[in-house]
């Protein structure tokens, strides 16, 4: 059995094995192996010029990214938690996703790092940031649920042109484990979704940690209901699989969108927006949206249990829509 | 001035590039005042003996990422002439194919790594490109520039960071032009003397006189030589002056005459020019020639740039990604489907009967 953070490290060691211009930059993940241990036995394998000890620095870490990026090089960055991306914001939003469109000139490069509530981490070390990218062109944002496609699309990221965030989960690190087969060369494309449940009669679009309560309480109103949800799992979150949501969109009329970010802004707005332009004709309900508060996130259990999305929200909504 | 290896005929060279470079400027300046020029234009009048100078101490295979005074530092390092009019015009046919103005692009095969605005982040991205080298074994340099100013955001304070503790080849040409905008460089940070920011990151400054071309390069082979050599960043202080305002559309009436009137008599073109003069060098044709040479150059490309066609409105969308992605079709700018049926049917007008409370889960009736 493979859990989520050994997929994310197969990917790393693979790919960083079979391509020498595969490198890694951050904080800690040489000597210590990375926060969450991902890197471990990185430096010894592979040396201190392709496994680097930064300085608390993540403009830094990001700028050189893209400069290593320009000369061929396919660096994959880690934020040791992926609230850190904020200080390299700069170098993200305005040199990185900017300078193939400001240039002809691409910079392929991955930051990867733990995201996501659940582990009572707090405020800085728990959040989803996919909506302070999202409004930005010349970004890709991928988040993986299953180890399979931790795998996959970070090895898909890596050799991607363009730059790449994604997101890991966190809560799913040692908590997801799969038998990954091994006969099989894992990739993922980018902006592919999945449907991680099948059903005809309901939509819930969800991706990250989300898939599970989404997948939960998907059972519970099957057999408590007799009613079946599709869940369908973005994986990718730009470039945007709006083929795969208006396809499960029209079968079954009833669309629930789940993310653990908050609401005001959240990724659920750019998609219901997508639906109604697309096949309005075609619902039966209106779009609803169960994410977490308009707050930030809360350290103590209660507060942070209260935050997050919880199945019983997901199940509630459910009924609601079906009954519409 | 030292003993050095500059020939003749490089004596010359680093008098044309400064030449060119405000000859450049100046028909930026009349196209801004024309309609051509589009946004901004920041000159780099009094300040060109720097970029000139150092740059022209780096060698093939190296890398350099100016910031926005640095057009001779381009113009060194074989930026074309006629592209500079492409991006500021925002015409077809240089790099930026009308996306971004200025005089700045990345070009890898000139070893160009182009900045944005922030300013500082192009010492981060170039760190980059030193590991590169570094991994490959190669035995390249980067230079880079900023502003004083520009060295006292976050970026800029990483990028150096980063360098000295990965001892990068690294030179940093830290332009004291003594305004930030309208800010004096005293209120940019408490140090009596520029080369004391270098102690901070544990890296060597050379301060050198920044109008004396010869200065710069001087002080530009050393640090060179040490970044090849395998001793880190070095940042070179040139201390020069900002003879016109942060932009054109800037007259900085805060900036006291006196002290212009003193920078003046500085001028870094004028001074090398006397210099070449009173030791008799050998520099080919006359000054006047030269001079002649350089504004036939400049206008002839600026005339071949002029002819160039504007980018069509739709070409905003591609190029955002290496493949194309639907997000990116033209129609995104509205809604994608539902237009063509518009002749289908009247349109409809006001409400068609009253909306049912949000959430009562009532169908309204049309």
């Amino acid at each position: 059995m493979t859990t989520y953070l050994e997929a994310i490290r197969e990917a790393l060691w693979e790919e960083m094995q079979i391509d020498e211009s595969v490198f890694i930059m951050g904080e800690d993940v040489g000597a210590y192996g990375g926060a969450f241990k991902i890197t471990e036995g990185f430096l010894e394998e592979f040396g201190s010029d392709r496994v680097i000890d930064t300085p608390i620095s993540e403009a830094a870490i990001v700028g050189a990214a893209i400069g290593a990026a320009h000369m061929g090089l396919r660096p994959v960055v880690e934020m040791q938690f992926i609230d850190f991306i904020a200080p390299a914001f700069d170098m993200i939003v305005n040199f990185a996703a900017k300078v193939r469109y400001r240039t002809g000139v691409g910079a392929g490069f991955v930051i990867r790092g733990p995201c996501g509530g659940g582990a009572r981490a707090g405020p800085f070390h728990s959040q989803n940031v996919e909506s302070y990218f999202a409004n930005v062109a010349g970004l890709k944002m991928v988040a993986p649920s299953t180890a399979y496609d931790a795998k996959g699309l970070l090895r898909a990221a890596i050799r991607d042109p363009d730059p790449v965030l994604y997101f890991e989960h966190k809560y799913l690190y040692r908590r997801v484990k799969e038998d990954l087969p091994e006969e099989v060369d894992i990739l993922v494309p980018l902006g592919v979704a999945r449907t991680h449940r099948p059903g005809d009669d309901l939509t819930i679009v969800t991706y990250g940690a989300m898939v599970y309560k989404a997948e939960e309480a998907a059972t519970r109103i099957a057999e408590e209901d007799g009613a079946e949800a599709e869940v369908i799992d973005l994986r990718t979150l730009r470039p945007l699989d709006i083929d795969a949501i208006l396809a499960s969109t029209r079968k079954t009329g009833r669309v629930l969108i789940v993310h653990e970010a908050p609401r005001f802004g959240g990724f659920a707005g750019e998609v219901t927006a997508q639906i109604c332009e697309q096949a309005f004709e075609w619902l039966d309900a209106p779009i609803r949206r169960v994410t977490a508060l308009d707050t930030p996130v809360p350290y103590s259990p209660p507060l942070e249990d209260y935050y997050l999305p919880q199945v019983e929200d997901i199940v509630t909504a459910t009924r609601w829509l079906l009954a519409y | 001035m030292s003993d050095r290896s500059l020939t003749a005929s490089d004596l010359r060279n680093l008098l044309r590039f400064m030449l060119l470079t405000r000859g450049l400027e100046e028909r930026l300046e009349r196209l801004l005042k024309q309609g051509e020029v589009l946004g901004s234009l920041y000159r780099s009048l009094g300040q060109e003996a720097t970029p000139v100078g150092s740059a022209f101490a780096l060698g093939d295979g190296d890398w350099l990422a100016p910031s926005f005074r640095d057009l001779g530092a381009l113009l060194v390092r074989g930026f074309p002439i006629r592209d500079v009019f492409l991006q500021y015009t925002g015409r077809t046919g240089s790099v930026a194919e009308g996306r971004d103005g200025t005089n700045q692009a990345t070009l890898p095969d000139l070893g160009l790594l182009g900045p944005v605005s922030s300013l500082g982040t192009q010492l981060c991205a170039l760190n980059g490109v030193a590991l590169a080298f570094r991994m490959r074994g190669e035995p390249h340099v980067c230079m880079t520039y900023q502003g004083e100013g520009a060295t006292r955001t976050g970026a800029s304070h990483e990028g150096f960071a980063f360098a000295a503790a990965q001892r990068l080849p690294m030179v940093v040409v830290l332009e004291h032009n003594r305004w930030s905008f309208s800010t004096r460089s005293s209120a940019q940070a408490a140090v009596e003397s520029w080369s004391d920011v270098a102690k901070a990151y544990g890296v060597p400054a050379i301060g050198v006189d920044g109008n004396d071309v010869l200065a710069v390069y001087d002080a530009a082979v050393e640090a060179v030589a040490r970044a090849r050599g395998g001793g880190g960043p070095t940042i070179l202080v040139a201390e020069t002056f900002r003879m016109l305002g942060h932009a054109q559309h800037d007259p900085q009436v805060y900036v006291p005459e006196t002290e212009l009137e003193r920078w003046r008599k500085r001028d870094p073109i004028e001074g090398f020019e006397r210099y070449l003069l009173e030791h008799d060098f050998e520099t080919g044709p006359s000054l006047s020639a030269l001079r002649d040479d350089v504004d036939g150059e400049l206008d002839r490309a600026m005339e071949d740039a002029l002819a160039h066609p504007m980018p069509s409105p739709t070409d905003a969308c591609t190029r955002v990604y290496a493949e194309p992605v639907s997000e990116h079709l033209p129609w995104t700018r509205v809604d994608p489907v539902g237009y063509e049926d518009l002749s289908r049917a009247p349109l409809q007008t006001g409400a068609s009967s009253a909306p049912p409370a949000a959430g009562t889960g009532e169908r309204p009736t049309k």
